[in-house]
């Protein structure tokens, strides 16, 4: 049995080693950015069939970024929006026969976890100024400096694993059935795959949102909040 | 198969088995809470099932952590050679 935790180069491109998720993770983007300018060619004013499922999509990760961050969501729509439907699509294309999803490995997870560790530090320097980023680590007391340092590193760190954990368990599982049993024993736990792979699609993004939304304090910049700080100020 | 690895083997299942009852339990209270606070005030539920999904995938990172080293003692074990 093969390992989980390593992978073998599929061919070289020069002197850098192609593997097999680096080229599904690419037909991946690839197939979004089609969908994505096909599906928005025409748009017009009384939606066809397929703009009224994007309209619905869009709104529907607008309202749970309003929901969870407390703020507006035009901002982070890119990059909230563009995780989930990676992850989603990533977790469901082993669906294609031969495809090994992208998310079981490590390596993209890793990536994935990494940009929502820069865009956590981007937001929050961008909305508080850089002093007032720092600021928060020393969130409620100084005393919790290190804490809070250890925390930003382990949450990236149980992002990566999660979502690793997660996929990578539920191809192991049915790649062990497949050699026990063959044809048609797996397809139930392939159904279970997909919900986890949905569920976990939503918790990546989902977590994304809170660790954003820490950053930037999007309890302070809600209306409701913000009068009741300003009456605590004097 | 020498000792290192059967040790592997029983280490490996060993930390899958007893990780798995921590989260299990915790879930389970978890998920009892959430279904009561639901009963309790059905409007609320959008708010709390959101909530209870990403509680419950912080307490299953437990188990997928005993997972990741039950892995890292089967595959990766600096002993094994």
């Amino acid at each position: 049995m093969t390992s989980p935790l390593e992978i073998t180069p599929l061919f070289f491109l020069g002197p850098v080693p192609i593997t097999a998720p680096v080229v599904v993770t690419w037909a991946i983007m690839l197939v979004l950015t089609l969908v994505s300018i096909l599906a928005t060619r025409r748009l017009s004013l009384t939606p066809s069939k397929t703009q009224a499922v994007l309209e619905m999509l869009v709104e529907t990760i607008d309202g749970q970024i309003r929901d969870t961050m407390q703020t507006d969501a035009r901002p982070y729509r890119p990059l909230v929006g563009s995780i989930f439907i990676f992850v989603l699509v990533a977790n469901w294309s082993s669906l294609v026969p031969g495809v090994e999803p992208p998310t079981a490995h490590l390596e993209t997870d890793t990536a994935l976890a990494l940009i929502v560790f820069g865009a956590t530090i981007f937001y929050g320097i961008r909305i508080r100024g850089a002093a007032g980023y720092l600021k928060t680590f020393a969130e409620p007391s100084w005393v919790m400096i290190p804490l809070n340092v250890v925390e930003q590193i382990t949450r990236t760190f149980s992002l990566i694993v999660r979502l690793f954990g997660n996929v990578m368990s539920g191809v192991f599982v049915i790649g062990i059935v497949v050699s026990l049993a063959g044809l048609l024993v797996p397809i139930p736990l392939m159904a279970l795959d997909l919900l986890t792979g949905a569920v976990q699609a939503y918790i990546f993004a989902v977590l994304t949102m809170v660790f954003i939304g820490a950053a930037v304090g999007g309890e302070a910049a809600s209306p409701t909040n913000s009068h009741l700080q300003e009456q605590k100020q004097p | 198969m020498n000792v290192i690895e059967i040790v592997s083997i029983i280490a490996a299942a060993l930390a899958v088995s007893f990780g798995a009852i921590g989260p299990a339990l915790a879930e389970g209270r978890a998920v009892a809470a959430a279904m009561d606070a639901i009963a309790r005030q059905p409007e609320a539920a959008g708010t709390l099932s959101r909530t209870l999904f990403v509680g419950l995938a912080m307490i299953e990172t437990m188990a997928i952590y005993c997972l990741v080293i039950a892995l890292l003692v089967l595959f990766a074990n600096p002993y094994a050679g």
